[in-house]
Formats: C-alpha cells, sequence, structure tokens
C-alpha cells in the first residue's frame, strides 16, 4: 500500500488498528465524552471513543446530546486541542538539583511512549502544521516540540457533522483532510458502518495493511464525497478572507474595537482554546531552599502582564488586546508566517464565555470599513 | 553566633486566621522557612513576641476599629516590608458588607447587644490606611503562593503570582467550562486565578475568593448570567461576597441590586 491509497475498514478494523498501535509503543489518545464536552483521553478500544453522542455549538454555548446511533466521530471539536499534547500548558524545562552546592541543569524526562491520535479533524491537522512552522520554523526550534511531533503518529477523520460554530471550509482547511496525516478516515454510516481510509504516510501504510480491510468500492466513494457535501452545507459559520489581512491592517483605530472590548471579558478563554496559539511565559522560580526551576505556562495575549515591559503594559485596554488577538490571528499572522493563524474551528467562539465571534466582528470592520474612532475612541 | 536571618512577624486585624494559618499549612517546607527566617511574632504558633524592626511583616485582615487603625500605622512603623494576605487585608473581606449597609445593620442582626460593639462603620483594606509593599490575594489565600511570596522576599525576586483569571487554570487543567457547556454560573471570567481553579474541578462555579483579576469586565459577565436566566437579586449576591469591599466587584453588586429593586435592568434589556 502506498501513499494516497484507500481501503475500508469496519468497526472490528479499527479496533485492531488501535490495539496495533498499542502494541508497538503507542499511547492511543483520541476524543472521548466526558464532564458534557467532547475532550481529550486515552482510547484503548474503539467504544472508548464518543459513541452515539452529538454536539451542539453556538456562541457561548455548548452541549452534548446522546442520540444512540451508530457513529463514533457524530461530532465537531471540543474545547481542548491537540496542541496540549505537544506543548504543553505547563512544563518544567529545567532545574537545578539542590545537592552539592554546585549548579547543574537537568531536564525532566520525555514521556517514554510516543502518541498516536485516534480521531484528529482535518482544521486540527492544518494547526498542528501552522504550529510546527512557530515553534519548529525559525532559527531556535523547539526541541522538545519537535520531539513529540516526530513520534507522533496521527490518524484524522474527517468532518461529517459540523458543529454551529465551524467554518473550516472559508479557511480551506476542512472538511476533508489536506496533509499531515498517516492515515485519513471518512466514517460512512448508510447501509453498513464503515471507514473509508485514506494513506497519507508510510507508517500510515503499514499500519492499515497490518488490519482486515476491503478494497474501496464506487459506493464507498460515492459515499465519502455525499458526507463532505452535506458537511459543506452545514458549516454553521463564515468568514470572509478576500483581502482581510489588509482590511484589518488598516482599521486598527476603528470603532469596533472599542465596541467589542465593552462586551469582552479578557479573560483569555478565546486564546487557551485556540490550536495554533502559542504564546507562552517563562519564569525562572526558586524554592525555599533555593532549588531552582525554568516554568514554562501556556500565556495570553489578553493577560496584563503578556504585554508587560519596563514601567507598565503596552496594551493596557481590553480593546487593544482584543484587537492584537485578532489582528494576530486574521492580519500580521500572514506577514510573519506567510499564512493565517486561524484554521476555522470555532472553538473561540463556541467557548467565549459571552459569546464574542470572530468572524462577526471581522463582518463588522469589513462593513464600515476606514471608519475611526474619534478623539478618546481611539485605542491605546 | 550571630543570628543573620531576617525577621518575620505575622499580624491580625479583623479576619478569620484563615489566612495566617496557611502559613503553619505549609508543613512539608516549615522546618526550610524556619531555617530561612526567625519568626518573631506569630500568635497562631507561638506566644513569643519580640519587639521590632521587622524585615518581613505579614498582615491579615482588615480595619474595622479606631484602635486597629492606629495598630497598623505602628506595625507599618516597625516593618521593613509589608506584605498584606488575603481578602480582608486587601479588600476589607466578608465584613465589608457593612459598607453598603445602613448603620449597624448588621451589628444589630448578629449581636444581642450591639451597644457593646465599638467599631467602625466600615471594614477596609489595610492599604486604605498605611502604604503595603505586596498584596496576596486570596479567601483565604493559597499556601504555594505564600510559599512563593515569602521565597521571592527572601532572595529579592518578583514573586510569580498571575494577575489573569481562574479561567486559564481550567483551560489548563483541561476541566471543561461550567458556564459554556452548562450554564452553571461561575465567576471564574473575572477572578483571578490563584486557588488552581478548584471549584470548577469539582462541578461548582467560582466563588470569586481570589477577587477581581487584572482588567475584569464583571459588567458583561452579570448580561451572561441574566441571560442565562438568573435574577439580578442573586448575581448581585455572587458579587457580594469576600470581595465586596473591592469596587469591582462591589459597584457590580450594587448595580445588580439596584436593578433588582427597579424591577427592569438596562442590562436585563441589552440580554433579551
Amino acid at each position: 500500500m502506498d501513499v494516497g491509497d484507500g481501503a475500508v475498514i469496519d468497526r472490528g478494523g479499527l479496533d485492531a488498528l488501535i490495539a496495533g498501535l498499542r502494541s508497538t509503543g503507542f499511547r492511543t489518545m483520541g476524543p472521548v465524552a466526558r464532564n458534557g464536552a467532547i475532550v481529550l483521553g486515552e482510547v484503548a478500544r474503539s467504544g472508548g471513543l464518543p459513541l452515539g453522542w452529538r454536539d451542539r455549538q453556538e456562541p457561548g454555548r455548548y452541549r452534548l446530546e446522546q442520540n444512540q446511533g451508530p457513529e463514533l466521530f457524530h461530532w465537531a471539536v471540543g474545547p481542548a486541542s491537540w496542541k496540549s499534547e505537544f506543548f504543553s500548558p505547563e512544563e518544567v524545562l529545567w532545574r537545578t538539583p539542590t545537592s552539592d552546592g554546585h549548579v547543574t541543569l537537568a531536564e525532566p524526562d520525555e514521556p517514554a511512549r510516543p502518541i498516536a491520535i485516534i480521531g484528529a479533524r482535518p482544521c486540527e491537522v492544518t494547526a498542528l502544521g501552522v504550529l510546527d512552522r512557530v515553534l519548529m520554523g525559525g532559527k531556535v526550534p523547539d526541541n522538545r516540540y519537535a520531539a513529540r511531533r516526530a513520534d507522533a503518529f496521527l490518524l484524522v477523520v474527517e468532518c461529517g457533522t459540523p458543529a454551529g460554530t465551524c467554518f473550516c471550509t472559508s479557511m480551506g482547511t476542512g472538511p476533508s483532510a489536506g496533509t499531515g496525516y498517516d492515515l485519513a478516515l471518512t466514517e460512512l454510516v448508510e447501509v453498513e458502518h464503515r471507514f473509508y481510509a485514506q494513506v497519507g504516510s508510510a507508517t500510515g501504510a503499514e499500519v492499515l495493511a497490518g488490519v482486515p480491510h476491503r478494497p474501496v468500492t464506487t459506493d464507498d466513494r460515492s459515499a465519502r464525497q455525499a458526507v463532505l457535501a452535506r458537511a459543506e452545507a452545514q458549516m454553521g459559520h463564515s468568514l470572509d478572507t478576500e483581502g482581510l489581512p489588509g482590511l484589518l491592517a488598516r482599521n486598527l483605530e476603528h470603532p469596533r474595537w472599542q465596541e467589542v472590548a465593552e462586551r469582552c471579558l479578557s479573560c483569555g478563554n478565546c486564546t487557551l482554546v485556540c490550536p495554533t496559539c502559542f504564546c507562552s511565559d517563562i519564569k525562572d522560580v526558586s524554592d525555599i531552599a533555593g532549588a531552582v526551576e525554568r516554568q514554562r505556562r501556556w500565556a495570553s495575549c489578553f493577560d496584563l502582564e503578556h504585554s508587560y515591559l519596563h514601567g507598565g503594559p503596552v496594551r493596557p485596554t481590553t480593546a487593544s488586546r482584543y484587537r492584537q488577538w485578532l489582528t494576530h490571528k486574521l492580519s500580521t499572522w500572514w506577514d510573519q508566517f506567510g499564512e493565517s493563524g486561524c484554521v476555522g474551528c470555532g472553538r473561540c467562539i463556541a467557548w467565549c464565555p459571552v459569546g464574542i465571534d470572530l468572524t462577526e466582528e471581522a463582518a463588522a470592520i469589513r462593513a464600515t470599513d476606514g471608519a475611526v474612532a474619534a478623539g478618546e475612541g481611539r485605542i491605546s | 553566633m550571630t543570628d543573620t536571618r531576617p525577621t518575620l512577624a505575622v499580624w491580625k486585624f479583623a479576619s478569620c486566621d484563615g489566612c495566617q494559618l496557611s502559613l503553619l499549612d505549609c508543613e512539608d517546607e516549615l522546618l526550610a522557612i524556619t531555617s530561612a527566617v526567625r519568626i518573631v511574632h506569630f500568635t497562631e504558633m507561638s506566644r513569643t513576641h519580640v519587639e521590632g524592626p521587622y524585615d518581613v511583616s505579614l498582615v491579615e485582615g482588615s480595619i474595622t476599629t479606631e484602635a486597629d487603625a492606629e495598630r497598623i500605622r505602628e506595625v507599618r512603623r516597625s516593618s521593613r516590608r509589608l506584605i498584606t494576605i488575603g481578602a480582608c487585608a486587601t479588600a476589607g473581606g466578608i465584613q465589608a458588607l457593612r459598607n453598603f449597609a445602613e448603620d449597624g445593620a448588621y451589628a444589630s442582626t448578629v449581636y444581642a447587644h450591639p451597644e457593646f460593639v465599638s467599631s467602625l462603620d466600615t471594614s477596609t483594606p489595610i492599604s486604605g490606611h498605611v502604604a503595603v509593599d505586596l498584596e496576596l490575594q486570596g479567601c483565604p489565600i493559597d499556601r504555594r503562593q505564600l510559599l512563593e511570596v515569602i521565597t521571592a522576599e527572601l532572595v529579592g525576586r518578583r514573586p510569580v503570582i498571575p494577575g489573569h483569571t481562574v479561567c486559564q487554570q481550567c483551560k489548563g487543567h483541561g476541566t471543561v467550562c461550567l458556564l459554556v457547556a452548562n450554564g452553571t454560573a461561575c465567576l471564574g471570567p473575572v477572578t483571578r486565578a490563584g486557588c488552581g481553579a478548584l471549584c470548577p474541578s469539582i462541578g461548582r462555579g467560582c466563588f470569586g475568593c481570589f477577587g477581581p483579576s487584572e482588567g475584569a469586565n464583571p459588567e458583561a459577565l452579570a448580561g451572561r448570567l441574566l441571560s442565562e436566566g438568573m435574577a439580578p437579586v442573586d448575581a448581585s449576591r455572587l458579587f457580594a461576597t469576600f470581595y465586596v469591599g473591592n469596587p469591582v466587584f462591589g459597584n457590580q453588586a450594587t448595580t445588580l441590586a439596584a436593578s433588582s429593586e427597579t424591577g427592569s435592568t438596562e442590562q436585563e434589556e441589552e440580554s433579551t
């Protein structure tokens, strides 16, 4: 089997696939329904996936429902993104052991078993690619991130049921799988419950060849196309990306920034659920006995401390911080990395406690392109 | 041999002692702490009292009497560094509810003979009376943060105490948002992190025990709570607890309470 080849597996095949990955030393992680949301957890068999669960998402609101169907992947992305498996929310980069009075640096050990992701969404695979270019693309790559990524196995499942907050079609990241995966599945439930599998890498080919499968038929192909077409038609949101980086760049004093700041909690949830936000804060912390650790934590551009320079924060207002977040995602990311920082997953819309919708904010600025806040309305 | 350890004094004003007990809760680190500092006044630990000056004073509690208003000035005069710990010392505490009531309303509710109580009409933070070098928030404070503050003081660095929201700790731990996924009233989006996002991790909305986060927007959160069907009076009470003495929460509580009395609110109109 080669890259680009396809085959069809059933649920037993999926179980064999998971078992095979585990027997070759992978930690198999996937989506699980827990505490009222699709979150990430260890998945030892297909029955651990969100069987029969369906999500309902709208700005600031998320609910899970059981519909008793046979589907394992009848949902869109939840609050957690796979970013956290490669770029930890909180980790120690090194510490100085206390023993002999000499300073020595010790790096914490990496987990022994690499991760195999069972059921990432196409937008999430794109997001990991975006993160790769940020964290591995520069002169000083993040070694730890790079090692975790290099060892990972990525099984993507194409989207059949986007949420009300999804807009991957606008961003060109879904609902079909692009590149950057080992195996792609499409869940098909008409006639028989099965998965249309596509090979994305040599490892993926090896894994697929090792489980019971059958050749793809014309019916399978058209069933997959129908799933993707339906997903595109059901896309809950859209974002007009035409000239968007320039639009935002020329509207930095638009009154909308001030207006959104009145609604914005400045809580940082949007940045924490975003699968591409990569800001972190590094602190050297000593303990009472004198040992020192270098700690790295996710940071948010909504924190005052994030823009703290000598004398104070340079983005003291919520308007300036929201503007920073939106313009970086949709505009200056292009200047910095040559692509969009947004993949259209819609997490920031659903998980904003007050339901602020970046597609709506961008559209509002487009509708009044060139408007400038007067006098004290200008943003500092 | 001369004892070169810096001296530490712990002072109590109007409070429950929970914050200063956080120091004794540092069980595993107590020996290391007492190796690093000489505790010269700490009535929860010892009757020993050594006269000042003190290198570091930890102050718990709010100012509610004339006598305490004078005593804190004395503590300030004898302390090189003065650090306030907890909601009472930094914002006036739950007892600052009296600031919003008619004179003596609480005293006559609580005490059989309020005429024996001699106190001010207000409960105010220490910073309202003397200069404070550092404020550590929480009701009670988090013992790990207290340890961090003491450690940082000893080596002369800035303590790592975040000003961001409880949400950031929830997201870091993978706790599903109660407000978004369940409609649970939660002050996490406007509350300072520090507790480790304890309540949401067991399915309870944040009570706001660590006070407002930096840049908090309680009005926007109140709008959301009302749109979830919460009565203005209940939303008001949510903001009127340990940090009611902080204007960010206190003013929001007042606004919601006023709208509750008039029956209709701007926020209700906005949210419908």
